[in-house]
């Protein structure tokens, strides 16, 4: 537990004392806030037409602008998630492995979990504090819209986003500790990430146990239930198995360290 | 401290640890020699447990290396080859982790980094990121991070590597200062090193022990005592002749034929024997003028030529 704090803490320190962290957070901030400004001035505009078309020849369904935008919103932050869990994973361990400083963790009073554990809730806190300041703008646009959307839904959009992240950190994790370089490490993941990404596509039109299979093994399938505000058991089990499995692959590619090298 | 018992480690290709076996006392410096390749950086890595061996056991402060890695890793040191250092952190702060992640408690912690920082001497350089330091600096770092949460064994791969001839000399206080309250194993491939600050000597070669000894006794006993050499103003044949009859000689053999008539020829006495008495007497006797008369013990270097060849030498004899 001790060593598992201390890999942390040199983690999150990493993180901040290069230039990277803070580049990667500022592009996906820019990007989101972006995205944020566009849904919400789109889907405003919609709800005017709607609300004029209804005036002129009445009836027309309600236009519910937050549901409408939070969804939208967190629908695109699942594909940025795509690229950016990879550049926040692939130094993890390739890093490590090329500088040396492996030997030191692996000479240390720390097991190999507790290397991999620490590793891990470091980038997920990093993409804890990339998420955070986006809940700004659903806070104030919850605040003032009329009627506004519950805050559930917002609350379970974030753990379903908590938990693709997750998922795909455990992923490039696994990935970054097969390789001393960072560059494979970053292609790897992202070329696992985008495959399951398509998964869900290319399923979609069979009905075979085959294609029902395949639509379970994608990610974002799973993940479109909270955007709509569902907490569904069978999706949170799927994402916790997938961080486990990631976990567990990773700590033994590390155990496997011991052994091959030559 | 440390026992090592009929350690084997085979890669895919090759064997690069072959039953080695070797104890070292507490408080006591042991030297690993050898030439590149010859399994010192594995053996220190099983001793660490950063790999596993194939066979055989390794205790260090009676935990087993492998069954008890975590209990013998929190009393070791380690020093690798490539110091283990986060280029982007600062020596303090890196010193820090360092200590946190061998369980230094937290009231103790300041106290051990700034102790590590003063005896590898690098305080004035706290503040700055590692990555701007230079090649002797980086490897003192890596020295302190050995020494910060105050190990019973300390292991140092080629610890005064990229250092200049002063930072040399002050490593090598440091490691003796250290022997008697830590067990220190050391490698090198620089002979000098190895007599001036180690207890005692494992030569390895290809992953066999040739020899274990302090380096007094290398260089004296183990080639079979004293040699003299012996310079006088006289024909070569003669002499050799005259000092071939001296009973305990093992050999005479001529150098050089020397200038302005001299000639230089160095004599192997049997183990334990003084003949220098006996070869001034002789070549006094005989009327001729003697220039110089000196015992050389072979040094260090010429033991470790000798024994790395042999084996060589015979593992070719043996695969033709």
């Amino acid at each position: 537990m001790k060593g598992m704090i201390a890999v942390y803490r040199k983690e999150m320190s990493h993180y901040f004392v290069s230039p990277v962290a803070y580049i990667i957070v500022a592009i996906f901030l820019v990007l989101t806030a972006y995205f944020f400004n566009r849904l919400l001035a789109v889907i405003i505009q919609e709800a005017f037409q709607a609300g004029f078309e209804e005036g002129q020849f009445g009836g027309g369904a309600a236009f519910d602008v937050p549901s409408l935008v939070m969804r939208n919103f967190f629908g695109v932050l699942s594909t940025l998630l795509l690229f950016i869990t990879p550049m926040l994973t692939m130094s993890v361990y390739a890093e490590e492995r090329r500088r040396g400083t492996m030997e030191l963790l692996m000479t240390s009073p720390v097991t190999d979990l507790e290397i991999v554990l620490g590793k891990f809730f470091a980038s997920l806190t990093l993409l804890v504090i990339m998420l955070l300041p986006t809940a700004i703008g659903f806070a104030y646009m919850l605040h003032h819209a009329e009627p506004t959307a519950p805050w559930s839904v917002l609350g379970s959009e974030y753990l379903g986003v908590l938990l693709l992240g997750a998922a795909l950190l455990a992923l490039g994790s696994f990935f970054s500790s097969v390789t001393e370089s960072q560059l494979i490490a970053a292609m790897l993941s992202f070329g696992a990430i985008l495959l399951l990404w398509v998964l869900d596509f290319g399923s979609q039109a069979g009905t075979s146990a085959w294609t029902s299979a395949v639509q379970y093994l994608s990610v974002f399938r799973h993940y479109d239930d909270f955007t709509r505000g569902v907490i569904d058991t069978s999706n949170l089990i799927f994402y916790l198995s997938f961080i486990v499995l990631g976990i567990f692959l990773t700590v033994r590619s590390v155990d496997s360290m011991r052994w091959r090298r030559a | 401290m440390i026992e090592v018992n009929d350690l084997t480690k085979r890669f895919a290709e090759r064997t690069a640890v072959d039953h080695v076996s070797f104890v070292v006392n507490k408080g006591e410096i042991l030297g690993f020699l050898g030439p590149n390749g010859a399994g010192k950086t594995t053996t220190m890595r099983i001793l660490t447990g950063f790999i596993p061996a194939t066979s055989g056991t390794a205790k260090v402060a009676g935990f087993d290396v492998f069954n008890d890695s975590l209990e013998v890793r929190k009393r070791i040191g380690y020093l690798p080859e490539n110091p283990p250092l986060y280029m982007d952190m600062t020596v303090s702060a890196y010193l820090e982790f360092v200590a946190r992640i061998k369980n230094v408690p937290a009231e103790k912690r300041q106290a051990r980094v700034e102790d590590a920082m003063v005896k590898t001497n690098i305080q004035d350089k706290r503040h700055e990121l590692i990555k701007r330091l230079s090649r002797g600096y980086k490897q003192r770092v890596g020295l302190a991070q050995a020494l910060v949460h105050d190990p019973e064994v300390i292991i140092l791969d080629e610890p005064t590597v990229g250092l200049d001839p002063k930072q040399i000399i002050e490593v090598r206080h440091l490691i003796k200062g250290l022997a008697g309250s830590h067990t220190i194993i050391l490698s090198t491939h620089i002979l000098p090193e190895v007599s001036m600050t180690c207890d005692r000597v494992v030569i390895i070669n290809r992953g066999r022990i040739a020899a274990i000894d302090t380096p007094a006794n290398l260089t004296t006993q183990l080639k079979g005592g004293q040699s003299v050499i012996v310079e006088v103003q006289a024909d070569r044949n003669a002499v050799s002749a005259l000092l071939r009859d001296i009973p305990g000689v093992r050999k005479v053999s001529s150098d050089s034929a020397g200038s302005n008539g001299h000639t230089t020829v160095i004599v192997e006495a049997s183990p334990g024997q003084d003949l220098r008495s006996e070869i001034a007497a002789k070549v006094v006797g005989k009327g001729w003028p003697l220039y110089e008369l000196r015992g050389a013990n072979l040094s260090l270097e010429e033991i470790f030529l000798e024994l790395t060849m042999e084996d060589s030498q015979h593992a070719e004899a043996s695969s033709n």
